[in-house]
């Protein structure tokens, strides 16, 4: 049993290690590095400045506006997108009228209903992203032609070209792609929920409001809480990254309107040819992260329920 | 697509009450069904007629994009199929994502397995160590790692290649795919395992042998997952992938046509190029939904 045990972990180990060594931990621990210098990306050299890039980015206004930006999406984005996700979830397996022997049930046609909401979740984010873009496209779009076709002709916003309404644009591209994963979560957290929770709720004569916030949400919280830092992941870094990178104007603009952090470090790095800045910027969005997460932590920590 | 067939039935029951109002079922509930059916129905729409709106403009001509956007075409012009096909090369980008994803995912699937095996199995030193090595990636910013990574791959010439991007695909797959198999692979019997090297074999012949197939369930999770993931990757390609043009991916393809036909007022070749990223994801999902949803599901339920 114990022989060779060693040369086969070594064996089994070796190359997943190295490979992600090479590609993960070795870019993260230089990232850290390279912020401390004045590193163009460019050319190889570079000089320590320590604090340097650290202390501009508190002059940086874009900085500042992304920042912004991207909290509001990391506040706003889990709370819509997990409350649509948890009712409609709720009406799919809950909400339903009771039919005969069953105590609880979804609607009629659940089934389907999972299936179409679940479409934009295998999607990818560019298909979304210019598929919210032409329906915002003032000229063309299907927004302002529905706006015209209803009536409404004398409203046509500039939407993605307006600063007062772009990132909300953006956001709701973010909303619809995600809401549907979420249901179908949910959909499969509340259908492990035992049914006679649900019968002695009826019985004492709990309507279908108290019955979401009394059984359904405390015996679903772990899940919400994954859901939520899974959410806030994705309203901080790749996600936010793509949908605003195609779809806003500039990008980032107007007017860095939906500049966001993981943005703005692509584009010192890339476009500005300032690495070592940007890499400060990245090591600011991963602060944002952690603080994030031990928030969400913190605040989900409750007796766990066991049933 | 078929979609558009099912809300009207579901809405004419609301009120109507098929079977319904005979079990102390209040007028309460019935207000709730009409309302919660609306709003599924409404949410339902919301979710189809935009993905139906690219596929009914991919077979107009752009003077119907701009005049009528939300009428039918008046012929179908399949020549934008065609068009977006060769001449914007959605065919060379569908073929690359194919090579890619495909060997990432081999990839991805075999590594992670190993690894995640040895680490749920095996007592040694730093064994813990390596495991939250691995799981922690999962949690931090990949804008961070993009910008060295980038130089890691320009000095190993891996930049615009097949296989530097298959590499990178992999390792960012690692961090959830060695969590998910490890926690699966630990709720596996051990008395298998035993048997088969009792009965003489070797440590990695029990582990494609024995192990592999038990863990199948969880396999097909991960790698539904990994599927995704990898064939909708974008950033990663965006910033690593940027010299050839012809070497782009489906994405990265997909946003360069936006730009391109943007310009030349392509619309209708656009909507065409849309049409086709989208539809085989569809319908693959169609045909798999429930393993789609089971693997998704699985892992982030864990």
């Amino acid at each position: 049993m114990q022989h060779g045990k060693y040369r086969f972990i070594a064996g089994f180990l070796v190359l997943p290690l190295a490979i992600y060594a090479i590609f993960v931990i070795s870019p993260f621990v230089q990232a850290i590095y390279y912020s401390f210098t004045d590193w163009t990306g460019l050319s190889s050299d570079m000089r320590m400045v320590g604090f340097d890039n650290y202390t501009r980015l508190f002059k940086d206004s874009v900085f500042w506006a992304s920042v912004g930006n991207s909290v509001t999406l990391l506040l706003l984005l889990p709370v819509v997108t997990l409350s649509l996700g948890l009712f409609f979830a709720f009406m799919l397996n809950v909400g339903g009228r009771r039919r005969k022997k069953a105590v609880i049930g979804g609607v009629r046609g659940s089934g389907t209903y999972k299936i179409l909401y679940f479409f934009p979740q295998v999607l990818s984010i560019p298909i979304v992203a210019l598929l919210f873009q032409f329906a915002y496209n003032p000229e063309s779009g299907a927004l302002n032609a529905f706006f015209n076709a209803i009536g409404l002709g004398g409203v046509q916003p500039d939407w993605l070209g307006d600063p007062q309404l772009a990132l909300w644009c953006i956001m709701g591209a973010m909303i619809w792609a995600n809401v549907g994963f979420y249901v179908v979560l949910f959909s499969a957290g509340m259908s492990s929920i035992p049914k006679d929770f649900y019968e002695a709720a009826l019985l004492d004569g709990a309507n279908r409001f108290n019955t979401f916030f009394r059984i359904t949400l405390p015996l679903l919280w772990d899940t919400v809480q994954t859901g939520w830092i899974y959410m806030g992941i994705l309203a901080l870094d790749v996600s936010a990254f793509a949908f605003v990178q195609i779809m806003s104007v500039g990008p980032g603009g107007p007017d860095y309107s939906t500049e966001v952090l993981p943005l703005y470090v692509y584009q010192k790095t890339f476009r500005d040819g300032q690495a070592g800045y940007a890499t400060s910027i990245g090591v600011s969005l991963l602060i944002v992260t952690l603080i994030f997460s031990a928030i969400v932590m913190r605040l989900g920590r409750r007796e766990r329920l066991e049933f | 697509m078929s979609v558009q067939t099912k809300p009207p039935a579901v809405t004419g029951r609301g009120g109507a009450g098929g079977k319904g109002g005979k079990s102390g079922e209040s007028g309460e509930g019935r207000v709730l069904n009409v309302f919660s059916h609306g709003v599924l129905v409404i949410w339902g729409l919301l979710v189809t007629m935009p993905l139906l709106w690219a596929v009914v403009s991919s077979f107009k001509d752009d003077g119907e994009i701009f005049g009528s956007p939300w009428g039918l075409p008046s012929a179908l012009h399949f020549d934008n199929w065609a068009r977006a096909w060769d001449k914007a090369n959605m065919g060379q980008y569908f073929f690359n994502s194919l090579v890619v994803v495909g060997g990432s995912l081999i990839g991805t699937m075999l590594l992670g397995s190993m690894a995640a095996y040895v680490l749920a199995r095996f007592d040694f030193p730093g064994n813990r160590f390596i495991y939250f090595l691995f799981v922690g990636g999962m949690g931090f910013p990949i804008i961070l790692a993009l910008v060295p990574l980038f130089f890691v791959m320009k000095n190993m010439a891996l930049l615009d290649t097949y296989h530097g991007l298959i590499l990178v695909y992999i390792a960012y797959s690692l961090p959830f795919t060695v969590f998910f198999l490890s926690g699966f692979f630990r709720t596996l019997p051990s008395s298998v395992a035993e048997a088969a090297l009792i009965d003489g074999a070797s440590h990695t012949r029990t582990f494609f042998q024995v192990m592999l197939p038990m863990a199948k369930p969880g396999l097909i999770s991960v790698g539904i997952f990994n599927f995704l993931g990898q064939w909708n990757q974008y950033l990663l390609p965006t910033v690593l992938n940027v010299g050839d043009p012809d070497k782009k991916v489906l994405t990265q393809g997909l946003v360069a046509l936006a730009v391109s036909q943007g310009y030349k007022g392509d619309w209708s070749g656009l909507f065409a190029g849309l049409t086709i990223a989208m539809l085989p994801v569809l319908g693959a999902y169609i045909i798999f939904q429930r393993q789609v949803v089971a693997g998704l599901t699985a892992g982030a339920l864990k």
